[in-house]
């Protein structure tokens, strides 16, 4: 193939490099400086602070310790409760609820469409801060908006974080994040013709048949990129260290809250990179997948 | 099967009268075109019989039954559209099996009724395959097969044609009207195209403005149009209609400064004064300038068109068309007569409708 470029190389290269000098600086040394640092007793205080020495690995198997993995604030432990939170707030959470909202308000305009459009669309923009505070407020046991308003219909109020606290931060993920999975079906329906719908309207499959035998299969490569997509996202999320501090008792501490803790609240340096490239491996498989699917998506 | 009654069927959006109060009256297996220009409201009108679209009153009646505000699948319809609406993730049985499938239909008696209905629509080596493997014509086959499996009491049509190439659509244009006679179910085939409309329907309903213009069989729209809208719409190219003052007592007809005409027959009631004449081209001929019984026309341009030619004059400022059968181009020159066969001519009062 003729090569036709705009520039020369050297000045091209001379585009990429600060790009480049970028990622290198704050990815890739990183990456394997947190490599080799997961083969050490590297910590901030103490005697391997000054001497780290090599210790294999040791550090991984400490992880993988299939005895103590599962007790509460371990790794393991850690990862299922990350699992739960996935599946309730990003599969079941963001993508239902995203999908219903898509479907109740397909091919309609009307101001309770916008109103529910915009009101998901500012959750999902507000800075992370922001709604953290705003959801603390919100569960507040005393003076919280939440038990103001179960209070209006006679209902006790609750101390959420401290008696729901999964439940809790499922609620608040899945509201931060709905109008990512909302906007990618509500255009993946649009894209849709209308005849379809109608065709199937008019040849009288009920609103179930219409849903399963027409909608679902044209949605289903939107649906697979859509859940990977979130699971990556939710899987990596730490805002709900903002709630609960991953407490009561390490109940909400999802991977992201637990490699800050090893890593950068006890200072265990070596321990923390390995909890690091543990989490990386794991993206890794689920970006795999994404890459996969759509790729698949592409050739079809 | 089973006929068709729209009563006073009206359907406003916003200011715009898509649909106004119609009325139309199809019997037990006629085709009806709907026929009319963009916007006329011909689809608005299908989409309402369908069910897509209710109206804002009025009715609609299918066989003995109302079925204004009933859901789609609560009609016994079918219903053909423009882009097929084939479904891309099944095969072409299965698109075609798929209105017995949402019927609870046995697996084995759709098998069957699948294999019966692609026969007659010669698609039965496609049924395995995927509708994007399919050519825009086999594509509109397996659309109509789906529409006539579960036999239902009514087709309906939306510019099914529209999506194919010439060739291709008078090819499908044939095909449907032979099926229409061997499935014989009651059609109602909505179409912007007058020569499919024509060649395929029973009965045609030419509308304009949310309102039906003219309802009749194919001779009689464009033998005998009921006003200047159905005159000018169809044919093609379409009826002169020209300006022109009638003197009723001396059966003179003007169409300008020494443009006169003497009337040989009987004029209409209400023939009077100024008013519009209607005549096809193909009744306008050309003959040596001066001769009586002519109109002294200039000629304009020639349009060899084939088997005939277009020839279009001035007649005072007027513009008419005369159209010869001929294999070649006449040789004319600048300055010619216009005889008017007189039998075939109309005149149109200022309400724009047929003086008889």
């Amino acid at each position: 193939m003729q090569q036709r470029t705009v520039l020369s190389r050297p000045i091209s290269l001379a585009f990429i490099s600060p790009a480049f000098i970028l990622i290198a600086l704050f990815l890739i040394y990183p990456f394997f400086s947190i490599f080799s640092m997961s083969f050490t007793n590297q910590a901030l205080t103490g005697a391997a602070a000054k001497n780290p020495q090599y210790v294999g690995l040791d550090n991984y198997a400490e992880l993988l310790d299939f005895d103590t993995w599962m007790t509460r604030g371990e790794f393991g432990s850690s990862i299922l409760i990350t699992a739960q939170f996935v599946l309730g707030s990003a599969l079941i959470g963001q993508a239902g609820l995203g999908m219903s909202i898509a479907l109740l308000f397909y091919r309609r305009n009307d101001l309770l469409r916008h109103l529910v459009y915009t009101l998901a669309i500012i959750a999902w923009i507000t800075p992370d801060v922001v709604i953290g505070f705003a959801w603390f407020a919100f569960l507040d046991p005393n003076t919280g908006t939440l038990n103001n308003i179960l209070g209006l219909f006679g209902l006790p109020a609750q101390d959420w974080l401290l008696k729901f606290p999964m439940l809790s931060i499922i609620a608040f993920n899945t509201w931060r994040g709905t109008a990512f999975s909302m906007l990618l079906f509500t255009s993946a329906l649009s894209a849709i013709s209308p005849s379809y719908l109608e065709t199937s309207q008019v040849i009288g499959a009920s609103r179930w048949q219409q849903f399963r035998d027409i909608l679902l299969p044209m949605l289903h490569t939107t649906i697979a990129t859509d859940l990977i997509l979130i699971t990556l996202w939710t899987f990596n999320t730490f805002t709900p260290y903002l709630l609960t501090g991953g407490g009561p008792g390490y109940q909400t501490e999802l991977v992201s809250i637990y490699t800050y803790r090893i890593g950068l609240q006890n200072f265990e340096f070596g321990r923390g990179s390995a909890v690091a490239v543990a989490v990386m491996l794991i993206n890794l498989v689920l970006a795999s997948v994404y890459l996969i699917v759509s790729r698949a998506r592409k050739t079809k | 099967m089973a006929s068709l009654n729209l009563t006073q069927l009206r359907r406003h959006f916003g200011t715009v009268k898509a649909v106004d109060n119609i009325d139309l009256a199809v019997n037990d297996g006629q085709f009806v075109a709907l026929l009319g220009p963009s916007g006329c409201g011909k689809t608005t009108t299908l989409r309402m019989i369908a069910g897509l679209e209710l109206p804002d009153s009025g009715e609609i009646k299918i066989g003995e039954k109302p079925v204004t505000h009933l859901p789609p699948r609560d009609r016994n319809i079918a219903m053909v559209f423009q882009d097929y609406a084939l479904y891309p993730h099944m095969t072409v049985a299965e698109n075609v099996g798929y209105p017995l499938k949402v019927r609870n239909v046995q697996a084995v008696d759709i098998r069957a009724r699948v294999n019966n209905v692609a026969e007659q629509l010669q698609i039965n080596h496609l049924l395995e395959r995927r509708p994007s493997q399919l050519s825009g014509g086999q594509q509109q086959r397996v659309a109509l097969a789906r529409a006539v499996i579960h036999k239902a009491q009514i087709t309906l049509y939306d510019e099914p044609l529209s999506n194919l190439d010439s060739k291709l659509r008078l090819e499908a244009r044939a095909f449907l009207k032979h099926l229409q006679r061997e499935v014989g179910v009651t059609s109602v085939y909505v179409t912007h195209d007058q020569a499919e409309a024509m060649a395929l329907a029973d009965l045609i309903v030419v509308m304009n403005d949310g309102k039906i213009m003219q309802v009749g069989s194919p001779k009689d729209i464009y033998q005998t149009p009921a006003n200047m809208f159905v005159a000018g719409f169809i044919g093609s190219p379409p009826m002169n209609l020209m300006a022109c003052t009638v003197d009723a007592a001396t059966r003179t007809l003007r169409f300008g400064d020494n443009l006169a005409l003497q009337w040989q027959h009987d004029l209409p009631q209400g023939a009077h004064g100024q008013v519009t004449f209607g005549i096809r081209p193909e009744y306008v001929s050309i003959r040596p300038a001066g001769e009586p019984g002519t109109l002294d026309a200039k000629l304009y341009v020639m349009q060899m068109l084939g088997s005939e030619s277009l020839i279009m004059l001035h007649v005072g400022n007027q513009l008419v068309s005369a159209r010869l059968i001929a294999d070649d181009l006449p040789e004319l020159p600048e300055r010619v007569g216009i005889a008017l066969d007189q039998k075939r001519g109309f005149f149109y009062g200022t309400d724009g409708n047929r003086l008889i």
